[in-house]
């Protein structure tokens, strides 16, 4: 069977995805994209059969099915591999892993991203960080990771006892938090910050 | 079934939990909170969806929150092929158009629908148009990827309808309901589809709902 390919550059979005094909073991190659050259909004890549209409990355190619959405993306190396991480088959801890995979996108990533692109990817496009963005988002955060630390005091991972996509879903932007002067912002959390 | 949905038939994500439950038929208790007084964010809803927002849901002694996890434990109990989880390339399509629908779809909706409905209607104040004229474009550049997909296939995810379809009603219901409505003249497929998909029973019950709710 041929490997799949990921397209993209190291953004957080591409690396939720690189850590889901690890964890489901799947074989993959990674076909690098330059964001700061624009190709990823290149007719070619745009006409990866409608791969990337949006000409965001990642996107991926495993035989002739074209995906993109890193949460899609991520969601499909899973069952196709380890369905475990997704609980599918268990109404109910399929429907709790569902419900973080939300919180991730809706509440987690919703705060965390608008800080990681002020620092990480404004000033790489020339700009400079927009500190009252990073503060308001922080807020939003801290509020966030308030919920997180109540589930987490009560459950070993997110979905329950155990590990799922849920969880590995904010691997990548959290680690991306750490390049920011904004890591200690877990501090105040111990559940989450474990 | 001891179902019971938490939150204002208008929202647009309490909607898309009903219109699972309607097509599935399944039994459920719409058990009304009062946002323009707080009660979402007061400690017993807290209970209900930390987050402080609706819809949340009651399955017997389960308890869920983020309306797209809700549809999906919907339709996975009551058998539903809106999510195609037998097959694994039509499922990620699914997933994929879900994520579209989350990501650009409605995330340039929903200013739009709060300027044009909630500051009128519920805060008595005037929408900023400069905010309505921001996302009308970033909409219109999604609804031209739309266009390109629903040009080659009758639905988002294919030839089959899917949840991908159904999770936009809502913010297409505003969205014909606003002075912006016809945005979406100069996308004929896309015109098409809202059609076709406001056309099935679920979604015209879950609409006069929403009506009742929002008059």
């Amino acid at each position: 069977m041929a490997p799949m390919k990921l397209y993209g550059e190291m953004t957080w979005n591409v690396m939720r995805c690189v850590v889901a094909l690890e964890e489901a073991g799947v074989e993959y190659e990674i076909v690098p994209i330059n964001l700061g050259t624009g190709e990823h909004k290149s007719p070619d890549h745009l006409n990866r059969n409608l791969v990337k209409p949006f000409g965001q990355v990642p996107a991926l190619q495993d035989g002739g099915l074209y995906l993109w959405e890193s949460r899609a993306i991520s969601k499909y190396a899973c069952r196709k591999n380890k369905k475990e991480l997704l609980k599918e088959g268990n109404l109910k801890e399929s429907a709790m892993v569902d419900v973080w995979l939300e919180v991730e996108a809706h509440q987690y990533s919703s705060a965390l991203n608008p800080i990681l692109f002020e620092y990480l990817i404004r000033p790489k496009l020339g700009g400079t960080c927009n500190l009252k963005v990073v503060e308001q988002n922080l807020e939003k955060l801290k509020k966030v990771l308030e919920v997180y630390e109540a589930r987490l005091t009560k459950c070993k991972y997110l979905a329950g006892d155990f590990i799922s996509l849920a969880d590995l879903n904010h691997v990548s932007a959290t680690l991306f938090l750490f390049a920011t002067p904004h890591a200690s912002v877990l501090d105040a959390y111990p559940h989450v910050k474990a | 079934m001891g179902i019971k949905v938490y939150g204002p038939a208008a929202s647009t994500n309490v909607a898309r939990v009903l219109v699972c439950l309607e097509e599935v038929g399944a039994e459920y208790e719409l058990v009304p909170v009062d946002m323009p007084s707080g009660e979402h964010k007061r400690p017993e809803h807290l209970a209900r969806n930390p987050f402080g927002q609706v819809p949340a849901f009651q399955d017997g002694d389960m308890m869920l929150s983020e309306s797209r996890a809700i549809a999906k434990y919907i339709l996975r109990k009551g058998g539903s092929q809106l999510l195609r989880e037998c097959n694994l390339s039509e499922s990620a399509i699914v997933d994929v158009w879900l994520e579209v629908e989350a990501a650009q779809f409605s995330s340039a909706m929903s200013p739009i629908i709060f300027q044009c409905f909630v500051i009128p209607i519920v805060m008595g104040g005037k929408p900023d148009m400069k905010v309505v004229e921001e996302n009308l474009e970033k909409l219109k550049k999604a609804l031209e990827v739309y266009e390109a997909r629903l040009s080659k296939f009758k639905y988002l995810a294919g030839e089959f309808v899917s949840l991908a379809d159904i999770s936009h009603f809502p913010t297409a219901h505003y969205l014909l309901g606003s002075p912006h409505a016809s945005a979406i003249d100069a996308y004929p497929h896309v015109k098409a589809w809202i059609a076709d998909i406001m056309a099935r029973p679920s979604v015209k019950k879950v609409r006069e709902l929403m009506k009742m709710a929002s008059a």
